[in-house]
């Protein structure tokens, strides 16, 4: 049988950002008519490979092919022209406006001057019966269902003549008998010859779904695999990396003093639903306590209840021999608790705010940065200066814009500003998320310093070598609560990211 | 090292955008058939004689005075990305409570001025505290709420004028609060100047010239020194990461309401203690609007702000002389509102370029490591 040249292939994608490569040496080979699944962790490099794909950023080395021509995206207009068509994970529609506006907005089919809905109403239809999309044209978008729109959202990009689709983490936000739906969708559009690249993290899914599966580790392909024999455990072993090195032991800096109780804590969402559920664990000095969990399982908002940033349904947390829960953020903060966000621009950092001011938040009630009700500007800016000196922070200056550092310098400046002050107890999330791979083991040898020191730490992360590396109790959250407790002395990564799928149960 | 490049780039924005905004207005009385070169004449004609010409600048003081008040008022928000665009009714509502405060009591004087300088800002204060509590226990925009409190401020003053506080006989053609009493008024500058061997001009050179400096030194040290402007700038810049430094977002929104407002009820009184010592249907209007203006134009600084409220006070004078001239006294109001748009849209051009600098230096910092870091085990064990 003669191969018909790829609709898709990538090779030797490289893509860099200031401080981080997010994709080196990708190559990805899609053919035509088949559901070609790219799996990896978060952080991966899997959102900036579809996003190079579609023609958002230009990739700084390798080629892209679409049936066999090569090409340069300069916007998505260029891909869409192409017959490339991305699905967003978080929907793009105009709720007050009906399905077929929905689909025309942006490429408005014109008769004359007034616009031609007729035309695009008999366009939908078609596509809506010959992919049994089954959808209304003139429903409002805010009266449907998740997985309705998503079916909008599949509906606007075979509109725009999309031959292939990338599809990104779309079951992320369905239920599963919407998932069904979605992969009888996709059966659909195969048979119909279109080629779907589906972006997902959860194994079973792909397992089902695709025809072919390509893994992507830190930032670059590491194989293919042929879902009819792979086995969830092995896909999961590709995408942790099996082969890293296990970690050595060493001596336990655990102490019998409790610095954190968490007993029992509850946070609701707005809806009723428990995201954090009846969690109890303990802290104590000179341990680290690792929170395993597939992203979105509750780890973000567990750290905020212990920041008092979210408020608590129920439950209390004991800081040392004192009831912390009804203190305020600021409270703890003077007390000894130490943040470094998940997100370091959003809640960590004042971009446009000089080093020497972002040494002081969180801070700002305490020397070296408080004097009275006055903010000591020369004693700010000298311990900003010998936190870039101890925690190699690469920048010209302490009156440099927070903007102008790449991710690892901003990070480590962080991470010295959340050690200063004498702190009992460190919460941090996703420490060496981003950051580059010589700024990563600097901040890891801080943390075991710290850890060495006496310092309790809460430590949230989706590495899991970082977790099993650095932890001393580990503990697995999924759905809200926590539903295994590991050995870290003992644990593989491929048995962590068992029992963070559920799998193990 | 590029400090003097920074500084360079952050005057000359604004100048930039002042030459755009004059050749715009050029080009607008161009086509209403009159001479833009007249009009510049005449901006700047501050008359022959030197008694004319200090005359002038008192005007454009006296004019600046109020607008770097409401400039001031406004700023306290935007630092917190706050916009309070109720400083027309707060001050005005102050003003009338203050008019009739001051004119129903008797005090010494300087108990007398300071009582209805606090009514003045308490009333400013209340009034932007309301749209403050509204945000932070029912989560209403304070654009929404600023604006239709400003309705009812305006409302209020009027009944309060034209019924309970009406000073002046039922029948008579002004209708005004009552005057103050002398030791509720401000005494003018023209007696210092005088002793300074400085020619007075003809109008007063208002007394609230030194307090106005006063608040503004006072403004410039809060928000730029204490660890309140830091917490209030720090949620202006990014409000998640200040709560998570431990502000309280709900507390900050009210105080920072609280002092816009406080800072508005202030804005009346250059007028009320100085000039016309009681509220009435004449009483200057508008400045809480063109206070929006002024402090976009000061980039919220305070010195920044002075320099705006100079500028617009130097405009509005030549409103006068353009007329004489046969140019549309509104040619000002065109002048002004090109500038805005000019100064605010080369602003944020000028911060995108800092901004893309500074990115590019950082990328362009030795961020690859050293051996010794590169030894370090890949491996957090």
């Amino acid at each position: 049988m003669t191969e018909s040249p790829p609709a898709v292939e990538l090779r030797g994608i490289t893509k860099r950002f200031p401080g981080v490569v997010a994709n080196s040496d990708i190559n990805l080979l899609v053919r035509r008519g088949e559901v070609h699944a790219i799996v990896g962790e978060n952080g991966a490099g899997k959102s900036t490979l579809m996003k190079t794909l579609y023609g958002m950023h230009r990739p700084d080395e390798g080629t892209i092919s679409v049936n066999g021509a090569e090409v340069h995206f300069k916007s998505p207009a260029d891909a869409i022209a192409a017959g490339i068509g991305m699905v967003h994970q978080h929907f793009m529609l105009a709720d007050n406006f009906t399905v077929v506006e929905n689909i025309v907005l942006g490429s408005e089919p014109r008769a004359g001057i007034t616009l031609d809905f007729a035309g695009a109403r008999r366009k939908l239809a078609e596509i809506s019966a010959s992919y049994g999309l089954d959808l209304e044209p003139d429903e409002l978008v805010e009266h449907l269902g998740v997985g309705d729109r998503q079916r909008v959202e599949i509906a606007k990009v075979l509109y725009r003549g999309a031959t292939t689709l990338i599809l990104d983490e779309p079951t992320a936000v369905l239920v599963p008998q919407e998932v069904d739906e979605l992969f009888g969708n996709l059966a659909e559009l195969k048979s119909e010859g279109l080629t779907v690249i589906f972006i997902s993290h959860k194994l079973d899914e792909v397992r089902r779904v695709a025809d072919s599966i390509t893994v992507i580790r830190r930032g670059t392909t590491v194989g293919t695999a042929d879902p009819k024999t792979v086995t969830a455990r092995q896909l999961a072993q590709m995408m942790v990396g099996s082969e890293l090195p296990t970690p050595q032991t060493r001596d336990s800096t655990v102490t019998e003093d409790l610095v954190l109780g968490v007993e029992d804590l509850t946070v609701l969402l707005p809806t009723g639903r428990p995201v954090v559920d009846s969690v109890s664990f303990q802290v104590r000095r000179g341990e680290v306590v690792g929170i395993a969990g597939v992203e979105g399982n509750g780890q973000a908002e567990l750290v905020e209840a212990i920041m008092g940033l979210h408020e608590l349904s129920a439950g209390r947390l004991r800081f040392g021999s004192e009831d912390m829960t009804d203190w305020s953020t600021r409270r703890r903060r003077e007390q000894g608790v130490g943040f470094i966000p998940e997100d370091r621009h959003r809640q960590g950092m004042l971009l446009d705010a000089p080093l020497w001011e972002n040494r002081i938040l969180g801070h700002q009630t305490r020397p070296p940065a408080a004097k009275g009700i006055f903010i000591d500007r020369t004693a700010s800016r000298k311990d900003c200066a010998r936190i870039m000196t101890a925690y190699d922070v690469r920048a010209p200056g302490c009156d440099t814009p927070a903007v102008a550092l790449s991710g690892g310098n901003q990070q480590k400046l962080i991470v010295g500003r959340e050690m200063s002050g004498n702190p009992k107890l460190l919460i941090a999330a996703h420490p060496t998320r981003g950051v580059d791979v010589g700024a990563q083991a600097a901040i890891w040898e801080l943390l075991k310093d710290a850890r060495s020191a006496g310092l309790a730490i809460i430590l949230v992360s989706a590495d899991l070598d970082e977790l099993i590396g650095l932890s001393d109790t580990l503990y697995v959250m999924l759905r809200g609560r926590l539903v295994a407790q590991l050995d870290p002395a003992e644990v593989t990564p491929e048995q962590l990211g068992i029992h963070m799928t559920g799998a193990a149960a | 090292m590029n400090l003097v490049r920074r500084v360079g780039l952050a005057l000359l924005a604004p100048a930039l955008a002042l030459i755009v905004a004059l050749v715009i207005s050029a080009i607008v009385i161009l086509a209403i058939g009159e001479s833009p070169l007249i009009a510049l004449r005449e901006l700047f004609n501050f008359g022959e004689t030197s008694a004319s010409q200090i005359q002038a600048v008192a005007v454009i003081v006296n004019r600046a005075i109020p607008l770097f008040l409401a400039g001031l008022a406004v700023s306290i928000g935007f630092r917190m990305g706050l916009f309070n665009i109720g400083v027309e009714g707060q001050y005005r509502l102050a003003a009338i409570m203050a008019a009739w405060v001051g004119s129903a009591v008797v005090l010494p004087a300087p108990l007398h001025l300071l009582l209805i300088i606090i009514v003045a800002m308490a009333v400013g204060a209340l009034w932007a505290g309301i749209a403050g509590v509204l945000k932070v226990t029912r989560g209403v925009s304070e654009v929404i709420s600023t604006i239709m409190l400003n309705f009812i401020a305006i409302g209020l003053a009027s009944y309060l004028l034209t019924g309970p506080f009406r000073g002046t006989p039922e029948g008579s053609l002004t209708i005004a609060t009552e005057d103050l009493p002398e030791s509720g008024r401000i005494p003018g500058l023209n007696g210092v100047l005088g002793s300074l061997g400085i020619e007075q001009p003809r109008t007063e050179l208002s007394g609230f010239l030194i307090p106005a400096i006063v608040i503004g030194i006072i403004m410039a040290i809060v928000v730029k020194r204490t660890r309140f402007g830091f917490d209030l700038r720090a949620s202006g810049l990014n409000p998640t990461a200040a709560t998570a430094s431990g502000v309280n977002a709900r507390s900050m929104v009210v105080k920072a309401m609280l002092i816009s407002g406080g800072l508005a009820g202030l804005i009346g009184l250059p007028d009320l203690m100085g000039d016309t010592y009681h509220y009435g249907t004449e009483f200057t209007s508008g400045l809480g609007f063109l206070g929006i203006a002024v402090a976009l134009l000061g980039r919220n600084n305070p010195l920044g702000i002075a320099f705006g409220a100079l500028l617009f006070g130097f405009l509005d004078r030549a409103a006068l002389s353009l007329q004489f001239a046969g140019i549309p006294s509104q040619v000002v109001t065109i002048i002004q509102g090109t500038i805005v748009l000019a100064v605010v849209i080369a602003n944020e051009v000028a911060r995108r370029i800092a901004i893309r600098q500074a990115e590019r230096t950082g990328a362009n910092l030795p961020t690859a490591r050293p051996p010794a870091g590169e030894q370090q085990a890949a491996v957090p064990s």
